[in-house]
């Protein structure tokens, strides 16, 4: 199964939507990794310049109704083709949140308070996390201190993670 | 316990209920195009499982860049079109015959009251209008359900807005979705689904339910639904005279799927139309709306009419009725896309085409193009286009573009003055 680890992007915005994270332009290529450069092009942030911040991150954690806009799956590949697999929210889009866990990616929400703390006191510049799947807990580790975060994933969400996605669950079943 | 439109549908549809909180639902029908299909198709083969559960159930488009642009754009239309002939896919539009997915399918009588239908596309939730349970997925919920025929979705609650009142001359279903949107926010309707109901709703067409429904999705909903009645079955008709006695026998089947009285719901929200005026949308997100009134002064570089929220005749003839012996503004460039081939030749019946022409409007064939970008109209930085379309979204039609949404009579109006004006048709 796959590993959910690693430095964390910050993205300060809520409603943060597909045409952002992937414009339409780029919907005309075929491949997963023809996507890889242009991630969050669209995307216009104080604190965030794309050809600096996205290398090297394996984790997105932002703010509400994350990935709304339209369906294009090309958002959660973006994220896959550069290293990131988990994105942490307030809240997310619907069809967003499904594609994540659809690719055996995740996409799990916080509360609010959780999420407004870690914006905060972390130093965004120098975050990482660990998952542990067993435990249902992120440790985050940040200004040389460990804090463990419990989270909540439905079982239908932890099997289409565990199974690498819902082609292969739902071939398997139906 | 009484049950919502969307609780019937489900309840006739489920195959699977796993861990309790999923229904994996059989699916009625699949909508395919050229943009989100490919990348499907393409793994299907790679899984050595290049099959469709029902080629009778899959309809596919070319829709979003047609005539294709360039290679890359040639090549999805290709892998689409082999895809639809290898399966002996019969409703497959290709060019002189396709339109906008979201207009063509409806019209070609695709969907019917208690279907469930997906596609890979957000705005799918349009065909709610005709009562039947449409959301837009990814390609993966695509690719299953092209290969399986069902598709999983959470427990869908439902929001009720009762929209009251009677809709003010020159106001239109587009600046009733656009009140309703700023009102409730883009994240308002998130894992929900709207049932929009009211006497407003009873007394629109279909192309106005369809407008609805269209925008449901910017208000985070998976379905935009309207409760199935005499208008729904009176634009269904040719299409299922032969599978019904009579009328009456028809509509006490599509009856199957009104809501109870005492149906549940999440939330329910009375809109009141009565004194609204037109809308306009200012900034990048579908929630911030304001009247008209409000935002005259703003000058704008370029006109669109057209999309899967108002590319059909009766927004096309809402405009042609403003740009009537009129010249749009020489600052600005005009662009309308009627939605599907038999609107264009339907427009071109009632003379609007002309009287587009004359105004000076460029009429494109029917696409998606200029509204998210693609092709056919995508903007320039810094550029201003009013537009009939469903998303303002930073760069949704060229980067550093900014879009105002508003209704064809607003556009219209705008085109002709090169500001965002009130149409001469609206009387406040």
């Amino acid at each position: 199964m796959k590993k959910f680890n690693g430095k964390v992007l910050f993205l300060d915005r809520a409603d943060i939507n597909t045409d952002e994270i992937i414009p339409a332009k780029y919907l005309t290529e075929n491949s997963k990794q023809a996507l890889k450069p242009y991630l969050l092009e669209d995307l216009e942030l104080d604190s965030f310049l794309a050809e600096r911040d996205i290398a090297g991150k394996s984790v997105v954690i932002t703010r509400s109704n994350f990935g709304c806009g339209s369906s294009r799956e090309h958002a959660p590949w973006a994220f896959e083709v550069n290293g990131i697999n988990l994105v942490i929210a307030e809240s997310f889009a619907r069809i967003f949140r499904q594609n994540m866990f659809n690719c055996g990616m995740m996409a799990i929400e916080l509360p609010r308070e959780v999420i407004d703390r870690l914006f905060s006191v972390i130093d965004q510049k120098d975050t990482e996390l660990e998952t542990d799947l067993e435990k249902n807990v992120f440790k985050i580790s940040a200004n040389g201190k460990t804090e463990e975060i419990p989270f909540a994933i439905s079982d239908f969400d932890r099997a289409l993670v565990e199974a690498g996605g819902w082609v292969d669950y739902a071939d398997l079943k139906y | 316990m009484g049950r919502t439109i969307v609780e019937k549908i489900f309840d006739s549809h489920r195959v699977d209920n796993p861990f309790g909180d999923i229904h994996v639902i059989r699916l009625d029908a699949v909508f395919c195009h050229e943009i989100t299909t490919p990348i499907a198709i393409n793994d299907l083969e790679a899984r050595g499982k290049d099959r469709v559960y029902d080629p009778s159930k899959i309809k596919a488009v070319i829709d979003h860049v047609t005539p294709a642009k360039d290679s890359k754009t040639a090549i999805q239309g290709k892998i689409l079109r082999d895809w639809a002939r290898r399966h002996k896919i019969r409703d497959f539009f290709d060019i002189g015959h396709n339109g906008v997915c979201h207009a063509i399918f409806p019209e070609k009588g695709f969907v019917r009251p208690g279907y469930t239908v997906i596609m890979g596309d957000s705005h799918t939730c349009t065909h709610g209008a005709f009562g039947a349970f449409a959301a837009g997925v990814g390609t993966t919920d695509l690719e299953v359900g092209i290969l399986k025929g069902v598709c999983a979705f959470r427990h869908p609650k439902t929001i009720k807005i009762d929209i009251t009142g009677r809709l003010p001359k020159g106001v239109y279903a587009k600046d009733i979705i656009l009140s309703i949107i700023g009102r409730i926010g883009v994240n308002g309707a998130t894992n929900r689904v709207i049932e929009f109901s009211g006497h407003a709703v009873e007394s629109m067409n279909m192309e106005s339910r369809m407008t609805l429904c269209n925008m449901a999705v910017e208000a985070g909903a998976t379905c935009g639904i309207c409760t199935p009645d005499m208008t729904t079955l009176e634009y269904l008709w040719e299409f299922v005279k032969d599978e019904f006695p009579s009328k009456e026998a028809a509509m006490a089947e599509f009856s199957h799927y009104k809501p109870d009285p005492d149906a549940v719901y999440d939330k329910i929200i009375e809109h009141n139309i009565g004194t609204l005026e037109p809308q306009v949308t200012y900034g990048y997100k579908p929630e911030n709306v304001r009247s008209v009134r409000e935002m005259e002064k703003t000058k704008i570089d370029q006109v669109y009419i057209g999309s899967c929220t108002n590319g059909r005749i009766d927004d096309l003839a809402a405009a042609a009725e403003v740009l009537q012996d009129q010249k749009i503004n020489s600052g600005v460039r005009g662009i309308v896309s009627p939605a599907t081939p038999k609107i264009f030749n339907e427009a071109l019946e009632r003379g609007y085409i002309k009287i587009f022409m004359d105004a000076g409007f460029c009429v494109t064939n029917p696409t998606c193009g200029a509204c998210l970008g693609m092709s056919n109209g995508v903007l320039a930085d810094g550029e201003i286009c009013a537009s009939t379309t469903n998303r303002n979204f930073n760069g949704r039609m060229g980067k550093g573009g900014m879009v105002h949404l508003m209704s064809p009579a607003t556009a219209a109006a705008s085109a002709i003055s090169g500001y965002i004006t009130n149409s001469n048709l609206y009387q406040g």
